[in-house]
């Protein structure tokens, strides 16, 4: 009988009925769409196409081979990783340092400051972009005002294009290093008092305390806020879509989501704006698996 | 008691509220909706336009949306895809050809020719060319743009020439001339790196076509463009003009103030910024003078007609009503208006003959200029086109590439944005052979 084998035929059904609509809602809301979005890269879907759509020719992986050699693709790339891996440690490092803060005896008004530290997390992005096109105007900038005071003449934070980037990732770090304060402080009240005690009666100083015992402990925490933040930084596009114009000075904010944005909807080569899109995807594929295996060898 | 007297009274609110609701919306279906879309600071002072309009047309009602420069080209686009595009819209010259290709905007031919408010004569030649894509007429000029030279009478004086240059080995002269006396930081010209503008008229004033075989192939490496692309290579390796980006120079109307620069090539929109921005003690410090032109070619030397039109959208519902408005915007004394509002030149010269246009001798340089304008080369792509300029001659301006090595990139970049181009023109042609 089946009912041997495995579970009742109408268990089956039921599970099936059970599970149909959120398998349809990923299949229409998420399959589809990218399926759709595949097949796009794989055309010259372009303004001529809005016209009258017998203009869309099939060009196989033309708009691939196109992007590889677009330099602009490479200097996006270059700008995304260089937020990702100057931004991301440099939060999940800030972050690190708060949350010890919080969590230290000789920190006073805690509640207060957890609020202040995440309530830049929760604030819109164009507010925020606002006040700091404020702070950093070369003439009236509280940045350049500071700095005049210790005979820094004044920087164009995001006129030049050597600062723009610097200038990005400040704001960046500021704006997202509360989240991770919050999830390292949940992490940091895990760790149970009685091991640093032990620690304490056998002489260890504080820093051997910190490398010892509260990194490896928290370490899942800090893995998770790793890929989030890699896939969050990743997708690096409203900071300078509203702090530059999307990219000035000379691309040097230029990101692959803003490459792909332009691309679409800017000069609406859909099918090369959706190449763009692929790509970005293997890349995050990519790097979210690397973190994963990683995260897989340190798990005993 | 106290209570229901309150409730008595709440209740004859809500009854005069409710029927003031429905004499407000009697009035309005009542009338025909014309949304327009007006673009940045256009679109604020165009609001003060319309109560006129609305009194000489009870039956219509005007809704202005305004939609930000560097958000509208996507939004437009989008609003027609998506089948929400307003009843008429202000769009920068330059994108008639790209609205027109894929038939969101309407011809406006037959309109024109019965209309007793309007009439081609009475625009800047140029001007009214660049609103015709494929044989048809498809935007009214509402306002124009053009680049002349600004500069400082002062500094020019010191060096030697009391008038603005007239042609080009004059004008390089005096660039020379002023840096050699000004020296250290100060330069002679402006020409930021990251604009097209400057370098496409020195190209026109060659008499670059930019585009060649019908608007299919770029033709920036040809010997026209070749040769202004070298003159303007040199002012920034002869140290004549800064290489500076305009985001860099922080804020140009001081450092023109300063004396970092004694010219910059620029447009109407700064006559009322230099206006604005410098002291009226300073207000002697600048004027401005028509382009000069290559030796040989008479002067003034072209520049390209820019601004903006007002054209009608295909999936309009009240065209008539849309046209009237149109009409109506184009009138003279509403020209003159507008440009009191907004600073923007009237693209009707009877306006240019009255005052406040008339007696303006800083605003007189652009009268001259706008009859010696040419359009830009009509394609869907040309926006695209112009932004790749800057990019492929950075590297020949800061000397790390030779100016011809520089061209045939950029004739090699254009040529593939213009591939679709090519492909459609060929195919429409096969078609016409069978």
């Amino acid at each position: 009988m089946a009912a041997e084998r495995g579970p009742l035929p109408q268990e089956a059904r039921a599970a099936w009925m059970l599970l149909a609509p959120g398998l349809t809602a990923i299949l229409v809301l998420f399959l589809v769409p990218i399926a759709a979005a595949f097949l796009l890269s794989l055309t010259d879907f372009d303004i001529y196409a809005l016209g009258s759509l017998d203009t869309v020719r099939f060009v196989g992986l033309r708009n691939y081979t196109n992007l590889l050699h677009d330099p602009l693709l490479w200097k996006a790339m270059r700008n995304t990783a260089l937020f990702l891996f100057v931004g991301g440690p440099l939060t999940l490092g800030v972050a690190l340092a708060a949350a010890l803060l919080l969590q230290s005896k000789a920190a006073r008004l805690k509640g207060l400051f957890r609020t202040i530290f995440f309530a830049p997390y929760v604030t819109t992005l164009v507010a925020v972009a606002v006040v700091f096109r404020y702070l950093y105007h070369p003439r009236f900038g509280l940045i350049d005002r500071g700095l005049a005071l210790l005979g820094v003449s004044p920087i164009d934070w995001l006129g030049d294009p050597r600062w723009a980037m610097p200038a990005i990732i400040l704001l960046a770090v500021w704006k997202n290093f509360g989240y991770a304060t919050i999830l390292l402080v949940a992490g940091l009240q895990a760790i149970p008092e009685s091991l640093y005690e032990a620690a304490r009666i056998d002489g260890a100083s504080a820093w051997q305390q910190l490398r010892k015992i509260t990194l490896p402990l928290l370490s899942p925490t800090l893995l998770f806020l790793g890929v989030i933040t890699t896939i969050g930084y990743f997708q690096f596009f409203a900071e300078p879509y509203v702090m530059t114009d999307g990219g000035k000075p000379l691309n040097a904010t230029l990101s692959v989501g803003l490459l792909m944005y332009k691309a679409g909807f800017r000069w609406w080569s859909m099918g090369y704006g959706a190449s763009v899109a692929f790509v970005l995807f293997a890349v995050v594929l990519g790097l979210t698996s690397i973190q994963f295996a990683i995260q897989r060898r340190s798990e005993p | 008691m106290a209570r229901r007297r309150l409730a008595l009274t709440l209740l004859l609110v809500l009854v005069a509220a409710a029927i003031g609701r429905c004499a407000v919306s009697d009035a309005r279906t009542s009338a025909q909706v014309v949304r327009f879309w007006g673009l940045g600071r256009e679109g604020e002072v165009v609001r003060d336009l319309v109560p006129e309009f609305e009194r000489r047309h009870p039956g219509v009602r005007v809704v202005v949306q305004q939609i930000p420069w560097t958000a509208a080209h996507e939004k437009l686009l989008t609003a027609c895809v998506g089948g929400s595009s307003p009843d008429l819209a202000q769009l920068g010259n330059t994108w008639i050809p790209e609205f027109a290709a894929i038939g969101a905007i309407e011809p406006l031919d037959t309109r024109i020719a019965a209309s007793r408010a309007l009439a081609p004569a009475a625009y800047f030649g140029g001007v009214w060319a660049g609103n015709e894509f494929d044989g048809a007429t498809y935007g009214v000029p509402w306002y124009v743009d053009t680049r002349v030279l600004f500069y400082r009478p002062d500094l020019l004086r010191n060096a030697g020439f009391p008038e603005p240059p007239r042609t080009w080995s004059a004008w390089r002269a005096a660039m020379e001339r002023v840096r050699a006396r000004e020296g250290g930081s100060a330069y002679a010209m402006l020409l930021p790196t990251n604009e097209w503008e400057q370098l496409t008229i020195l190209g026109l004033q060659r008499g670059a076509t930019l585009l060649a075989d019908g608007g299919t192939r770029g033709a920036f490496s040809a010997p026209p463009f070749a040769a202004a692309a070298e003159w303007y290579a040199a002012l920034f390796r002869d140290r004549l003009a800064p290489v500076v980006s305009y985001t860099q120079l922080g804020n140009p109307y001081q450092e023109f103030d300063r004396g970092y620069f004694a010219m910059w090539m620029t447009g109407p929109w700064n006559l009322g910024e230099f206006r604005r921005r410098l002291p009226a003690d300073r207000q002697s410090l600048w004027m401005t003078c028509p382009l000069p032109a290559p030796d040989g070619a008479p002067w003034p030397g072209v520049s390209f007609a820019g601004g903006s039109s007002i054209a009608i959208f295909r999936a309009s519902k009240h065209k008539d009503a849309a046209w009237l408005l149109a009409e109506y915007l184009s009138e003279p004394d509403v020209q003159r208006k507008f440009y009191e509002l907004s600073g923007d030149l009237p693209a009707r010269r009877e306006t240019w003959d009255a005052e406040p246009l008339a007696g303006d001798p800083r605003a007189r340089a652009f009268r001259v200029q706008l009859t010696h304008v040419e359009p830009l080369p009509r394609v869907p792509e040309w926006e695209q086109i112009a932004q790749k300029l800057p990019e492929d001659l950075e590297a020949a301006i800061r000397g790390r590439q030779a100016v011809p090595a520089a061209l045939a990139a950029l004739d090699q970049d254009v040529d593939r944005i213009l591939e679709k181009r090519r492909w459609i023109l060929a195919r429409a042609e096969a078609r016409r052979g069978r």
